[in-house]
Protein backbone atom coordinates (compact mmCIF):
# COMPACT_ATOMS: atom_id res chain seq x y z
CA UNK A 1 0.00 0.00 0.00
CA UNK A 2 1.64 3.79 -1.01
CA UNK A 3 1.76 5.87 2.55
CA UNK A 4 -0.31 8.57 2.66
CA UNK A 5 1.87 11.99 1.62
CA UNK A 6 1.78 13.61 5.24
CA UNK A 7 2.08 17.70 6.21
CA UNK A 8 0.95 18.50 2.47
CA UNK A 9 -2.23 20.30 4.00
CA UNK A 10 -4.31 21.36 6.49
CA UNK A 11 -8.60 22.40 7.08
CA UNK A 12 -10.24 21.72 4.07
CA UNK A 13 -7.89 19.79 1.43
CA UNK A 14 -7.25 17.42 4.46
CA UNK A 15 -10.90 16.47 4.32
CA UNK A 16 -11.21 15.79 0.88
CA UNK A 17 -7.70 13.77 0.90
CA UNK A 18 -9.00 11.75 4.11
CA UNK A 19 -11.91 10.92 2.00
CA UNK A 20 -9.80 9.89 -0.79
CA UNK A 21 -7.96 7.38 0.98
CA UNK A 22 -10.92 5.88 2.72
CA UNK A 23 -13.14 5.76 -0.83
CA UNK A 24 -9.66 4.34 -2.22
CA UNK A 25 -9.40 1.84 0.60
CA UNK A 26 -12.51 0.38 0.43
CA UNK A 27 -12.39 0.30 -3.22
CA UNK A 28 -9.13 -2.06 -3.19
CA UNK A 29 -10.82 -3.87 -0.48
CA UNK A 30 -13.80 -4.71 -2.89
CA UNK A 31 -11.42 -5.03 -5.85
CA UNK A 32 -10.10 -7.70 -3.72
CA UNK A 33 -12.88 -9.39 -2.55
CA UNK A 34 -14.95 -9.58 -5.32
CA UNK A 35 -18.16 -9.25 -2.96
CA UNK A 36 -20.13 -7.04 -4.85
CA UNK A 37 -19.51 -7.98 -8.21
CA UNK A 38 -19.84 -11.75 -7.21
CA UNK A 39 -22.86 -11.55 -4.85
CA UNK A 40 -24.40 -8.15 -4.82
CA UNK A 41 -24.51 -7.60 -9.02
CA UNK A 42 -26.24 -11.31 -9.37
CA UNK A 43 -28.86 -10.77 -6.75
CA UNK A 44 -29.92 -7.45 -8.03
CA UNK A 45 -30.47 -9.43 -11.51
CA UNK A 46 -31.85 -12.25 -9.55
CA UNK A 47 -34.40 -10.17 -8.07
CA UNK A 48 -35.15 -8.83 -11.64
CA UNK A 49 -36.09 -12.38 -12.67
CA UNK A 50 -37.87 -12.82 -9.53
CA UNK A 51 -40.27 -9.63 -10.51
CA UNK A 52 -40.66 -11.12 -13.97
CA UNK A 53 -42.16 -14.25 -12.05
CA UNK A 54 -44.13 -12.40 -9.99
CA UNK A 55 -45.54 -9.94 -12.34
CA UNK A 56 -46.54 -11.81 -15.94
CA UNK A 57 -44.25 -10.92 -18.48
CA UNK A 58 -47.51 -11.49 -21.25
CA UNK A 59 -49.26 -8.65 -19.42
CA UNK A 60 -47.12 -5.53 -20.12
CA UNK A 61 -47.04 -4.82 -16.51
CA UNK A 62 -43.04 -5.41 -16.21
CA UNK A 63 -42.67 -2.73 -18.79
CA UNK A 64 -44.27 -0.47 -17.25
CA UNK A 65 -43.28 -0.67 -13.74
CA UNK A 66 -39.84 -0.94 -14.83
CA UNK A 67 -38.65 2.40 -13.20
CA UNK A 68 -40.46 0.99 -9.67
CA UNK A 69 -38.85 -2.01 -10.28
CA UNK A 70 -35.39 -1.04 -11.01
CA UNK A 71 -35.32 1.36 -8.08
CA UNK A 72 -36.62 -1.18 -5.54
CA UNK A 73 -33.75 -3.59 -6.94
CA UNK A 74 -31.18 -0.76 -6.18
CA UNK A 75 -32.67 -0.09 -2.78
CA UNK A 76 -32.36 -3.59 -1.48
CA UNK A 77 -28.51 -4.17 -3.20
CA UNK A 78 -27.56 -0.65 -1.32
CA UNK A 79 -28.93 -2.58 1.84
CA UNK A 80 -26.17 -5.18 1.11
CA UNK A 81 -23.62 -2.96 -0.28
CA UNK A 82 -23.66 -0.86 3.01
CA UNK A 83 -24.09 -3.92 5.32
CA UNK A 84 -21.13 -4.84 2.99
CA UNK A 85 -19.44 -1.53 3.82
CA UNK A 86 -19.39 -2.19 7.57
CA UNK A 87 -18.79 -5.97 7.23
CA UNK A 88 -15.07 -5.16 5.94
CA UNK A 89 -14.38 -2.31 9.32
CA UNK A 90 -15.55 -5.24 11.50
CA UNK A 91 -12.99 -7.37 10.52
CA UNK A 92 -9.90 -7.81 12.53
CA UNK A 93 -10.45 -4.72 14.46
CA UNK A 94 -10.01 -2.77 11.57
CA UNK A 95 -12.79 -0.32 13.13
CA UNK A 96 -10.06 0.51 15.92
CA UNK A 97 -7.73 1.09 13.03
CA UNK A 98 -10.09 3.80 11.23
CA UNK A 99 -10.23 5.55 14.81
CA UNK A 100 -6.93 5.67 15.55
CA UNK A 101 -5.92 6.36 12.08
CA UNK A 102 -6.25 10.09 12.92
CA UNK A 103 -8.49 10.72 9.97
CA UNK A 104 -11.03 13.16 9.85
CA UNK A 105 -14.26 12.09 11.10
CA UNK A 106 -16.32 14.14 7.99
CA UNK A 107 -13.64 12.45 5.65
CA UNK A 108 -14.16 8.97 6.61
CA UNK A 109 -18.10 9.68 6.17
CA UNK A 110 -17.37 10.86 2.56
CA UNK A 111 -15.39 8.47 1.51
CA UNK A 112 -17.66 5.49 2.62
CA UNK A 113 -20.36 7.27 1.00
CA UNK A 114 -18.27 7.94 -2.29
CA UNK A 115 -17.44 4.11 -2.11
CA UNK A 116 -21.01 3.06 -1.78
CA UNK A 117 -22.18 5.42 -4.74
CA UNK A 118 -19.55 4.40 -6.93
CA UNK A 119 -20.34 0.43 -6.39
CA UNK A 120 -23.90 1.37 -6.82
CA UNK A 121 -23.89 3.18 -9.64
CA UNK A 122 -21.82 0.40 -11.23
CA UNK A 123 -24.64 -1.81 -10.41
CA UNK A 124 -26.96 0.65 -11.49
CA UNK A 125 -25.43 0.43 -15.28
CA UNK A 126 -26.14 -3.33 -15.47
CA UNK A 127 -29.16 -3.65 -14.03
CA UNK A 128 -30.08 -0.99 -16.42
CA UNK A 129 -29.25 -3.29 -19.29
CA UNK A 130 -31.01 -5.76 -17.31
CA UNK A 131 -33.86 -3.70 -17.45
CA UNK A 132 -33.54 -3.13 -21.40
CA UNK A 133 -33.10 -6.56 -22.31
CA UNK A 134 -35.35 -8.61 -20.00
CA UNK A 135 -38.28 -5.98 -19.29
CA UNK A 136 -38.15 -4.87 -23.01
CA UNK A 137 -37.77 -1.03 -21.72
CA UNK A 138 -35.90 1.34 -24.45
CA UNK A 139 -34.21 3.84 -22.84
CA UNK A 140 -34.77 7.31 -23.52
CA UNK A 141 -33.80 10.59 -22.46
CA UNK A 142 -30.44 9.84 -21.09
CA UNK A 143 -28.75 12.23 -20.53
CA UNK A 144 -31.33 12.59 -17.77
CA UNK A 145 -31.59 9.26 -16.31
CA UNK A 146 -27.98 9.62 -15.68
CA UNK A 147 -28.81 12.55 -13.61
CA UNK A 148 -31.04 10.70 -11.97
CA UNK A 149 -29.18 7.91 -10.86
CA UNK A 150 -26.36 9.97 -9.87
CA UNK A 151 -28.64 12.46 -7.48
CA UNK A 152 -30.30 9.15 -6.19
CA UNK A 153 -27.26 7.08 -5.51
CA UNK A 154 -25.62 10.05 -3.70
CA UNK A 155 -29.02 10.20 -1.26
CA UNK A 156 -28.85 6.43 -0.67
CA UNK A 157 -25.23 6.28 0.34
CA UNK A 158 -25.80 9.22 2.48
CA UNK A 159 -28.43 8.19 4.08
CA UNK A 160 -27.19 4.53 4.08
CA UNK A 161 -23.28 5.33 5.60
CA UNK A 162 -25.60 7.20 8.50
CA UNK A 163 -27.41 4.19 9.21
CA UNK A 164 -24.63 1.99 8.07
CA UNK A 165 -22.62 3.28 11.74
CA UNK A 166 -25.58 3.49 13.85
CA UNK A 167 -26.27 -0.52 13.35
CA UNK A 168 -22.71 -1.22 12.85
CA UNK A 169 -20.51 -3.53 15.61
CA UNK A 170 -23.83 -5.16 16.91
CA UNK A 171 -25.02 -8.26 16.52
CA UNK A 172 -28.48 -7.38 14.96
CA UNK A 173 -27.32 -4.70 12.61
CA UNK A 174 -28.12 -7.43 9.78
CA UNK A 175 -31.37 -7.13 10.40
CA UNK A 176 -31.59 -3.87 12.30
CA UNK A 177 -30.36 -1.89 8.98
CA UNK A 178 -32.79 -2.77 6.73
CA UNK A 179 -35.84 -1.64 9.22
CA UNK A 180 -33.75 1.63 9.53
CA UNK A 181 -32.81 2.83 6.23
CA UNK A 182 -36.07 1.59 4.13
CA UNK A 183 -38.72 3.87 5.38
CA UNK A 184 -35.49 6.75 5.05
CA UNK A 185 -35.26 5.99 1.85
CA UNK A 186 -39.12 6.21 0.91
CA UNK A 187 -38.89 9.35 -0.60
CA UNK A 188 -35.91 8.32 -2.42
CA UNK A 189 -37.51 5.57 -4.11
CA UNK A 190 -40.97 7.70 -4.96
CA UNK A 191 -38.88 10.80 -6.51
CA UNK A 192 -36.03 8.06 -8.66
CA UNK A 193 -39.31 6.48 -9.83
CA UNK A 194 -41.26 9.18 -10.84
CA UNK A 195 -38.73 10.66 -12.35
CA UNK A 196 -37.25 8.24 -14.20
CA UNK A 197 -41.04 7.48 -15.04
CA UNK A 198 -41.23 11.20 -16.60
CA UNK A 199 -37.11 10.80 -18.39
CA UNK A 200 -38.51 7.57 -20.15
CA UNK A 201 -41.95 8.76 -21.50
CA UNK A 202 -39.30 12.12 -22.82
CA UNK A 203 -41.09 14.52 -20.79
CA UNK A 204 -38.19 15.98 -18.93
CA UNK A 205 -40.91 19.36 -17.73
CA UNK A 206 -42.52 16.32 -15.29
CA UNK A 207 -38.93 15.26 -14.03
CA UNK A 208 -37.79 18.24 -12.40
CA UNK A 209 -39.24 18.52 -9.65
CA UNK A 210 -38.96 15.40 -8.19
CA UNK A 211 -35.19 15.93 -9.77
CA UNK A 212 -34.92 18.78 -6.96
CA UNK A 213 -36.26 16.74 -4.27
CA UNK A 214 -33.89 13.81 -5.01
CA UNK A 215 -30.86 16.96 -4.60
CA UNK A 216 -31.96 18.40 -1.35
CA UNK A 217 -32.05 14.78 -0.30
CA UNK A 218 -28.76 14.12 -0.92
CA UNK A 219 -27.57 17.33 0.10
CA UNK A 220 -29.33 17.49 3.34
CA UNK A 221 -28.07 13.49 4.36
CA UNK A 222 -24.18 14.42 3.07
CA UNK A 223 -24.24 17.35 5.64
CA UNK A 224 -25.91 15.13 8.65
CA UNK A 225 -23.36 12.55 8.11
CA UNK A 226 -20.21 15.21 7.96
CA UNK A 227 -21.56 16.81 11.23
CA UNK A 228 -22.91 13.10 12.84
CA UNK A 229 -20.08 10.58 11.54
CA UNK A 230 -17.76 11.94 14.12
CA UNK A 231 -19.27 11.28 17.10
CA UNK A 232 -21.04 8.10 16.21
CA UNK A 233 -17.68 6.21 15.19
CA UNK A 234 -16.03 7.48 18.45
CA UNK A 235 -17.78 5.93 20.85
CA UNK A 236 -18.86 2.84 19.51
CA UNK B 1 -41.25 1.81 45.22
CA UNK B 2 -44.21 3.05 42.56
CA UNK B 3 -44.17 5.18 39.41
CA UNK B 4 -47.04 7.54 40.73
CA UNK B 5 -47.20 10.24 43.29
CA UNK B 6 -49.57 13.33 44.38
CA UNK B 7 -49.23 15.36 40.92
CA UNK B 8 -49.59 12.62 38.76
CA UNK B 9 -52.63 11.27 40.99
CA UNK B 10 -54.27 14.92 40.18
CA UNK B 11 -52.95 14.27 36.81
CA UNK B 12 -54.59 10.88 36.25
CA UNK B 13 -57.58 12.04 37.79
CA UNK B 14 -58.30 14.81 35.34
CA UNK B 15 -57.61 12.47 32.60
CA UNK B 16 -60.14 10.13 33.74
CA UNK B 17 -62.69 13.01 34.04
CA UNK B 18 -61.68 14.94 30.64
CA UNK B 19 -61.63 11.36 28.69
CA UNK B 20 -65.03 10.49 30.07
CA UNK B 21 -66.64 14.07 29.63
CA UNK B 22 -65.36 13.45 25.80
CA UNK B 23 -66.93 10.16 25.71
CA UNK B 24 -70.12 11.54 26.54
CA UNK B 25 -70.05 14.91 24.28
CA UNK B 26 -68.52 12.54 21.80
CA UNK B 27 -71.03 9.77 21.68
CA UNK B 28 -74.29 11.46 23.53
CA UNK B 29 -74.42 15.39 23.02
CA UNK B 30 -72.63 15.78 19.75
CA UNK B 31 -74.82 15.49 16.65
CA UNK B 32 -74.29 13.00 13.99
CA UNK B 33 -73.33 14.04 10.40
CA UNK B 34 -75.73 14.54 7.45
CA UNK B 35 -72.98 12.27 5.21
CA UNK B 36 -70.95 10.66 6.99
CA UNK B 37 -74.05 9.71 9.81
CA UNK B 38 -72.36 7.92 13.52
CA UNK B 39 -69.00 7.78 11.84
CA UNK B 40 -67.90 10.77 12.78
CA UNK B 41 -67.83 10.49 16.17
CA UNK B 42 -64.56 8.70 15.15
CA UNK B 43 -63.01 12.28 14.53
CA UNK B 44 -62.59 12.33 18.49
CA UNK B 45 -60.33 9.55 18.40
CA UNK B 46 -58.58 10.18 15.17
CA UNK B 47 -58.03 13.61 15.16
CA UNK B 48 -56.21 14.21 18.66
CA UNK B 49 -54.17 11.19 18.77
CA UNK B 50 -52.91 12.08 14.91
CA UNK B 51 -52.10 15.51 16.11
CA UNK B 52 -50.16 14.50 19.75
CA UNK B 53 -48.31 11.91 17.70
CA UNK B 54 -47.04 13.90 15.10
CA UNK B 55 -46.26 17.09 16.54
CA UNK B 56 -46.43 16.73 20.35
CA UNK B 57 -44.89 13.09 20.67
CA UNK B 58 -42.39 13.12 18.17
CA UNK B 59 -41.69 16.92 18.24
CA UNK B 60 -40.61 15.41 22.39
CA UNK B 61 -38.40 12.81 21.63
CA UNK B 62 -36.73 14.85 18.86
CA UNK B 63 -35.85 17.72 21.24
CA UNK B 64 -34.97 15.84 24.00
CA UNK B 65 -32.69 14.20 21.85
CA UNK B 66 -31.18 17.07 21.04
CA UNK B 67 -30.83 17.88 24.63
CA UNK B 68 -29.31 14.82 25.03
CA UNK B 69 -26.32 14.99 22.42
CA UNK B 70 -25.50 18.69 23.37
CA UNK B 71 -23.02 18.29 25.85
CA UNK B 72 -23.96 21.09 28.28
CA UNK B 73 -27.45 19.81 28.73
CA UNK B 74 -26.55 16.02 28.69
CA UNK B 75 -28.54 13.80 31.10
CA UNK B 76 -29.81 10.07 31.07
CA UNK B 77 -33.08 12.24 31.60
CA UNK B 78 -33.77 12.90 28.32
CA UNK B 79 -32.68 10.06 26.82
CA UNK B 80 -35.53 8.53 28.79
CA UNK B 81 -38.14 11.29 27.64
CA UNK B 82 -36.87 10.78 24.17
CA UNK B 83 -37.91 6.91 24.25
CA UNK B 84 -41.03 7.10 26.62
CA UNK B 85 -41.92 10.15 24.30
CA UNK B 86 -41.75 8.31 21.10
CA UNK B 87 -43.10 5.04 22.39
CA UNK B 88 -46.38 7.11 23.70
CA UNK B 89 -46.35 8.66 20.23
CA UNK B 90 -46.06 5.09 18.63
CA UNK B 91 -49.14 3.93 20.57
CA UNK B 92 -51.00 6.87 19.25
CA UNK B 93 -50.03 7.07 15.67
CA UNK B 94 -50.80 3.46 16.14
CA UNK B 95 -54.15 4.04 17.17
CA UNK B 96 -54.88 7.29 14.38
CA UNK B 97 -54.03 4.55 11.80
CA UNK B 98 -56.32 2.06 13.16
CA UNK B 99 -59.17 4.29 13.70
CA UNK B 100 -58.49 5.90 10.62
CA UNK B 101 -58.92 2.40 8.97
CA UNK B 102 -62.35 1.41 10.29
CA UNK B 103 -63.27 4.96 9.56
CA UNK B 104 -62.19 4.62 5.92
CA UNK B 105 -64.59 1.71 5.87
CA UNK B 106 -67.43 2.99 6.41
CA UNK B 107 -67.49 6.63 5.06
CA UNK B 108 -64.93 5.62 1.44
CA UNK B 109 -66.15 1.67 1.64
CA UNK B 110 -62.15 0.82 1.86
CA UNK B 111 -60.01 0.02 4.65
CA UNK B 112 -56.73 1.60 3.30
CA UNK B 113 -56.15 3.82 0.28
CA UNK B 114 -53.05 5.46 -0.83
CA UNK B 115 -53.85 8.73 -0.19
CA UNK B 116 -51.01 11.30 0.69
CA UNK B 117 -51.61 11.50 4.22
CA UNK B 118 -52.53 7.78 5.02
CA UNK B 119 -48.96 6.83 3.26
CA UNK B 120 -46.64 9.15 5.05
CA UNK B 121 -48.56 8.66 8.65
CA UNK B 122 -47.63 5.30 7.42
CA UNK B 123 -44.12 5.82 7.03
CA UNK B 124 -43.60 7.79 9.69
CA UNK B 125 -45.05 4.72 12.34
CA UNK B 126 -42.21 2.74 10.65
CA UNK B 127 -39.68 5.04 10.94
CA UNK B 128 -40.54 5.16 14.65
CA UNK B 129 -40.70 1.33 15.27
CA UNK B 130 -37.51 1.79 13.54
CA UNK B 131 -36.25 4.33 16.07
CA UNK B 132 -37.63 2.16 19.01
CA UNK B 133 -36.07 -1.25 17.62
CA UNK B 134 -32.23 1.04 18.09
CA UNK B 135 -33.20 1.88 22.15
CA UNK B 136 -33.60 -1.93 22.39
CA UNK B 137 -30.50 -3.25 20.80
CA UNK B 138 -28.42 -5.08 23.47
CA UNK B 139 -25.40 -2.65 23.78
CA UNK B 140 -23.70 -0.74 26.20
CA UNK B 141 -26.74 1.63 27.81
CA UNK B 142 -24.61 4.75 26.56
CA UNK B 143 -23.88 3.31 23.12
CA UNK B 144 -27.28 2.48 22.89
CA UNK B 145 -28.25 6.41 23.74
CA UNK B 146 -26.51 7.98 21.69
CA UNK B 147 -27.23 5.86 18.71
CA UNK B 148 -30.66 6.71 19.40
CA UNK B 149 -30.59 10.24 19.71
CA UNK B 150 -28.63 10.44 16.28
CA UNK B 151 -31.44 8.24 14.63
CA UNK B 152 -34.74 9.80 16.01
CA UNK B 153 -32.87 13.70 14.48
CA UNK B 154 -32.39 11.61 10.99
CA UNK B 155 -35.57 10.46 11.24
CA UNK B 156 -37.06 14.10 11.87
CA UNK B 157 -35.41 15.70 9.45
CA UNK B 158 -36.76 13.06 6.95
CA UNK B 159 -40.25 13.43 8.12
CA UNK B 160 -40.78 16.97 5.71
CA UNK B 161 -39.22 14.97 2.99
CA UNK B 162 -41.36 12.23 3.10
CA UNK B 163 -44.66 14.32 3.41
CA UNK B 164 -43.42 16.23 0.37
CA UNK B 165 -42.52 13.79 -2.09
CA UNK B 166 -45.71 11.46 -0.87
CA UNK B 167 -47.68 14.46 -1.51
CA UNK B 168 -47.00 15.40 -5.19
CA UNK B 169 -47.48 11.86 -5.34
CA UNK B 170 -51.41 11.76 -4.77
CA UNK B 171 -53.99 13.65 -2.68
CA UNK B 172 -57.41 12.57 -1.73
CA UNK B 173 -57.57 12.82 1.89
CA UNK B 174 -59.47 15.87 2.78
CA UNK B 175 -57.28 18.85 3.64
CA UNK B 176 -57.08 20.29 7.53
CA UNK B 177 -60.20 21.42 8.71
CA UNK B 178 -59.05 23.17 12.03
CA UNK B 179 -55.25 23.20 12.25
CA UNK B 180 -55.15 25.17 8.84
CA UNK B 181 -54.56 28.94 9.77
CA UNK B 182 -56.51 30.12 6.60
CA UNK B 183 -59.57 28.58 8.28
CA UNK B 184 -58.16 28.94 11.68
CA UNK B 185 -60.91 32.12 12.68
CA UNK B 186 -63.90 30.50 10.78
CA UNK B 187 -63.97 26.63 11.01
CA UNK B 188 -66.11 24.44 8.83
CA UNK B 189 -67.40 22.39 11.66
CA UNK B 190 -70.58 22.74 13.56
CA UNK B 191 -70.03 24.18 17.45
CA UNK B 192 -70.79 21.51 19.42
CA UNK B 193 -68.64 19.18 17.24
CA UNK B 194 -66.17 21.94 17.42
CA UNK B 195 -65.90 22.20 21.28
CA UNK B 196 -66.08 18.29 21.66
CA UNK B 197 -63.00 18.01 19.14
CA UNK B 198 -61.43 20.53 21.43
CA UNK B 199 -61.88 18.69 24.44
CA UNK B 200 -60.75 15.59 23.30
CA UNK B 201 -57.34 17.26 22.12
CA UNK B 202 -57.00 18.43 25.99
CA UNK B 203 -58.03 14.78 27.58
CA UNK B 204 -55.74 13.22 25.01
CA UNK B 205 -52.65 15.91 25.63
CA UNK B 206 -53.71 15.14 29.45
CA UNK B 207 -53.15 11.18 28.74
CA UNK B 208 -50.02 11.71 26.98
CA UNK B 209 -48.77 13.38 29.84
CA UNK B 210 -49.60 11.18 32.48
CA UNK B 211 -48.30 7.73 29.84
CA UNK B 212 -45.04 9.91 29.27
CA UNK B 213 -44.40 10.65 33.26
CA UNK B 214 -44.85 7.08 34.02
CA UNK B 215 -43.01 5.83 31.26
CA UNK B 216 -40.04 7.50 32.09
CA UNK B 217 -40.78 7.23 35.98
CA UNK B 218 -40.42 3.39 35.01
CA UNK B 219 -37.59 3.39 32.61
CA UNK B 220 -35.88 4.77 35.50
CA UNK B 221 -36.58 2.09 37.65
CA UNK B 222 -35.89 -0.75 35.09
CA UNK B 223 -32.04 1.17 35.00
CA UNK B 224 -32.09 0.32 39.12
CA UNK B 225 -33.13 -3.08 38.58
CA UNK B 226 -30.18 -3.65 36.02
CA UNK B 227 -27.88 -1.84 38.14
CA UNK B 228 -28.66 -3.59 41.39
CA UNK B 229 -28.49 -7.36 39.97
CA UNK B 230 -25.29 -6.55 38.29
CA UNK B 231 -23.89 -5.28 41.84
CA UNK B 232 -25.97 -8.45 43.42
CA UNK B 233 -24.73 -10.72 40.97
CA UNK B 234 -20.76 -8.88 41.50
CA UNK B 235 -21.32 -9.52 45.56
CA UNK B 236 -21.87 -12.97 45.03
CA UNK B 237 -19.08 -13.57 42.80
CA UNK B 238 -17.04 -11.46 45.85
CA UNK B 239 -18.78 -13.82 48.03
CA UNK B 240 -17.73 -17.14 45.95
CA UNK B 241 -14.35 -16.08 46.12
CA UNK B 242 -13.95 -15.26 49.81
CA UNK B 243 -15.30 -18.87 50.29
CA UNK B 244 -12.63 -20.44 48.11
CA UNK B 245 -9.93 -18.16 49.67
CA UNK B 246 -9.37 -17.07 46.04
CA UNK B 247 -7.08 -13.77 45.78
CA UNK B 248 -8.90 -12.14 43.43
CA UNK B 249 -11.06 -9.79 45.55
CA UNK B 250 -9.44 -6.91 44.48
CA UNK B 251 -9.97 -7.02 41.13
CA UNK B 252 -13.58 -7.91 41.67
CA UNK B 253 -13.78 -4.38 43.83
CA UNK B 254 -12.23 -2.36 40.96
CA UNK B 255 -15.37 -4.20 38.39
CA UNK B 256 -18.02 -3.45 40.99
CA UNK B 257 -16.72 0.37 41.23
CA UNK B 258 -15.57 0.85 37.83
CA UNK B 259 -17.90 -1.46 36.10
CA UNK B 260 -21.56 0.00 37.31
CA UNK B 261 -20.77 3.79 36.64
Amino acid sequence: MVPPERATTEGEPALWRDAGLVAGKDLRVEARSRVATNQVVPFALLVLILFAFALDPDRGILGRAAPGLFWVTVLFSAVLAIQRSFAIEADDDARDALRLSGLDGAGIFLGKAAAVALQLLALEAVLAVGVAVLYGVSLRGGGLLILICLLATAGIAASGIVYGVVAAGLRVSDTLLPLLVLPVLAPVLLAATRASEAALATVPGDAWPWVRLLAVFATIYTVFGVVAFGPLLEEA
Amino acid sequence: MTTGSRGTRILGVATLASLALTAWLALVVSPADVNQKDAVRLLYIHAPTAWLAMYVSFGVTTLASVLYLWPRTRSRLWDLVAGASAEVGVLFIGLTLAVGSIWGRTTWGVWWTWDARLTSTAVLFVLYLGYLAVRRIPADPLVRSRRAAIVAIAAFIDVPIVHLAVDWWRTLHQPATIFDERRLLDPKIEGTMLWTLLLSVVAFTLLYAWLLIHRVRLARLEELVEDRALEDALAERRAEGAAAGAPSVETDEHLATGGVR
